[in-house]
């Protein structure tokens, strides 16, 4: 899942930054992300509103959860709450009355719900977007279980899968994620399924606590690099580890990726392997780079071919570009194919590659 | 004397002062006190917030000590009267406070491994940029070189880290309403710390340790390894980190992050410094100085430390290496001039030339972004 957001090219930015500007003067979608029912969402989120018509804000209150806490009813004492309407046997958002009334503020408490048939939308984040399009900030909340692209890797850790569930596509494009965090021990007293062996669940919950810190981590990492791309700022601030191990067909590449990919997964990294092609490389050398090629990409590295006239020049630069932390390169590099007319070409990336550090291995 | 269970500690952890830890932890002891909790604040820091002074009302305040210090009074947290009043549970806010000259302990965090060393469970506050093994990256991101500290591992025995998150927009919304300080040091605050790319990128480092952290208690089969491809057993193999240390200023750099990187790793970290045998007397005193504070800076981070004597400052830490299986050395970039790195007498540029044994990691100046 986290491996898939990668740094942009500078079209796909321009791109975005005109998008941004076509959407200037829409509404505004903030998102509470939480990893489980019970952490406080409802709380934040309405707490959040209660300071705002504190400050004299309109805000309303368009859906909460069925089931609340006293704290949360004593809250929604304070605002003004829309009814849902009824549709069919069911109930639905009413974004028609909401569009009409036009709050500055809407709260809609639990985006992941599908609508009964005869609603406005098949689903609950759909009516988000006809609120935010209609120039309405809207306050919402998730549990990351109901994020689709998450489902396999949250049915791995609790075996329950969800039904109703929200494009990570739509969260991304929030203009502000916050995650409400809390020790795993506490929604396990809140939750109704004592059943289950406490352990167990709070070692669940503590898997779906770091999956979601680290969507978070991901979608500010995005914000962090489109942030710094738009005000010409090309320095990297090295907040997430990306490590790029340098490929020769005399690397010892096994030990190069084992270490690599144990580091990129303590650190929650990324992990890229690049080769800079050679005009005359033999068969033999050729046959060997295949096979190393293959152990990389085993292991979930990220392959990328190079040119360029210089390979430490071409690496530092497409290092440089990728905001890489840490630079893997093989003592091998010294005797190996690469030009050495400029001089050794591993003491030449450890002069150079300011602000990465150089981890040089053995034959 | 019966053996007595330590005091557990929970950290509410952010990414600015302002997002609203104090808060948080003031919520958690009110819902602990409606549970019948003995619990008392030991310390708050409110910076005159409204709400967070509103928040503290109803909990019991163990009053502060007054420390007379060059002329004028200061206030620290009494230790000696949160321990004789003994409660199950103390609120201690601002972790990574230096305590004035004077009192029993030089640091906060010290004060409170006391109260959990009498079995008092100690709630407590910190922002990321105190964490030690992060000083320079922080300092690359903000381009201020944080003082005051907490070393890794004293965050690493909390039973729990929480994150406390705000959006990098609401927060300076907060700043700009005043809320977080008064309007001289608001503005102040706007230069450094709370550039809206630093908030971000603080923030990012923020819920990458939190996640850490989680993984950490959960033990090595994190979420990752569990729902995608795990690595085979038998690749996992046991590391053990050498950090040269030198009188280099660079040296506690490249203690941090060897830190860092052993605890990540879960391998064990040894600094080992090289001084000639005998005669100390060619070494000038002010490297000497730099060499002892280095290593009494990597003890307090817990790694153990060696002296060893020779000439040959290279050939005695490969030796040393080799001895004792280390599978990876953290130096500092080497200072030689490029052109002939295999004549170098940099110890730094000999290591890396004959050590082709084992990993050498050079680790790199994080020097603070332009603007």
């Amino acid at each position: 899942m986290t491996r898939e957001i990668h740094r942009k090219t500078p079209e796909e930015l321009l791109r975005e930054v005109q998008a941004e500007e076509a959407a200037a003067g829409k509404g505004h979608l903030k998102i509470f992300l939480g990893y489980a029912s019970g952490v406080g969402k409802s709380f934040r989120m309405l707490d959040e509103a209660r300071r705002r018509r504190e400050r004299g804000q309109d805000v309303v209150v368009g859906v909460v959860q069925p089931q609340v806490s006293p704290e949360v009813e004593a809250l929604l004492r304070k605002l003004e709450v829309i009814p849902l309407k009824a549709v069919g046997l069911g109930t639905a958002v009413d974004v028609d009355r909401l569009i009409r009334r036009h709050p500055a503020i809407c709260i809609i408490d639990g985006l992941a719900y599908d609508n009964p048939p005869g609603a406005r939308n098949p689903t609950r984040w759909q009516d988000v977007q006809d609120l935010v399009d209609a120039r309405i900030k809207v306050i919402g909340s998730i549990n990351i279980q109901y994020i689709a692209e998450l489902r396999e890797q949250v049915e791995a850790i609790t075996g329950k899968r969800v039904a109703q569930t929200v494009p990570l596509s739509f969260i991304k494009a929030a203009d502000e994620i916050e995650i409400v965090d809390a020790s795993a021990e506490e929604p396990l007293e809140r939750s109704p399924e004592q059943q289950v062996d406490a352990q167990k669940r709070e070692q669940q919950l503590s898997k779906l606590r770091e999956l979601a810190l680290l969507l978070a981590a991901d979608v500010v990492d995005q914000q962090l690099s489109d942030y710094l791309e738009r005000h010409g700022i090309r320095q990297d601030f090295g907040t997430q580890e990306r490590i790029l191990v340098c490929m020769t067909p005399r690397a010892n590449i096994q030990e190069m990726i084992d270490t690599a990919r144990i580091i990129a997964d303590r650190f929650h990294g990324e992990l890229i392997v690049a080769y800079v092609n050679q005009p005359e490389i033999s068969p033999d050398d050729q046959a060997t780079l295949q096979e190393k090629l293959a152990i990389a990409r085993t292991a979930g590295a990220r392959i990328e071919i190079l040119d360029g006239e210089d390979p430490v020049d071409t690496l530092l630069e497409f290092a440089r570009s990728r905001g890489i932390t840490q630079l893997f390169i093989g003592h091998s590099q010294r005797a190996g194919i690469w030009p050495r007319i400029r001089g050794n070409p591993v003491d030449r990336l450890i002069r150079l590659s300011r602000g990465m550090d150089v981890r040089v291995f053995p034959h | 004397m019966a053996e007595q269970q330590r005091g557990k500690l929970k950290i509410f952890m952010g990414y600015a002062a302002g997002v609203g830890k104090t808060y948080q932890m003031l919520e958690e002891a009110h819902e602990l006190r409606s549970r019948g909790v003995d619990i008392v604040i030991g310390y708050l820091e409110p910076h005159g917030r409204k709400d967070t002074i509103a928040k503290a009302e109803g909990l019991e305040i163990v009053p502060r000590k007054k420390i007379d210090y060059r002329g004028s009074q200061f206030e620290e947290m009494d230790t000696d009267a949160i321990l004789a009043r003994h409660p199950r549970v103390c609120v201690v806010d601002e972790l990574p406070h230096t305590n004035v000259p004077g009192s029993d302990r030089v640091k906060r965090w010290a004060d409170v491994e006391v109260l959990r060393d009498a079995g008092i469970d100690v709630l407590t506050t910190m922002n990321i940029q105190h964490l030690e093994s992060l000083n320079d990256q922080v300092r690359h991101i903000t381009g201020i070189r944080v003082r005051e500290t907490i070393p890794d591992w004293v965050v690493r025995q909390a039973s729990e880290v929480v994150m406390v998150d705000l959006t990098p927009r609401a927060l300076l919304h907060r700043l700009e309403r005043g809320v977080v300080y008064g309007p001289e040091k608001a503005q102040q605050a706007l230069q450094n710390f709370f550039r809206e790319s630093s908030l971000v990128a603080l923030r990012e480092l923020t819920l990458r340790e939190a996640a850490s952290e989680v993984e950490h208690r959960i033990g090595s089969e994190g979420t990752r390894a569990a729902a995608e491809e795990p690595i085979p057993r038998q690749q996992r193999k046991h590391h053990k980190i050498l950090v040269l240390v030198t009188a280099d200023p660079k040296t506690a750099m490249v203690i941090r992050r060897a830190r860092r990187v052993s605890d990540f790793l879960g391998a064990e970290c040894f600094a080992v410094a090289i001084q000639p045998s005998g005669d100390l007397s060619d070494v000038p005193e002010a490297e000497r100085e730099a060499i002892e504070k280095h290593l009494n800076f990597a003890r307090n981070l817990h790694i153990e430390t060696r002296i060893l004597e020779g000439a040959d400052a290279a050939s005695l830490l490969i030796d040393f290496a080799r001895r004792n299986e280390v599978t990876q050395i953290f130096v500092t970039r080497p200072t030689g001039r490029v052109w002939l790195p295999l004549l170098s007498k940099d110890p730094v540029q000999r290591i890396i030339n004959r050590a082709k044994d084992m990993q050498i990691v050079i680790v790199s100046d994080r020097e603070p972004v332009a603007r």
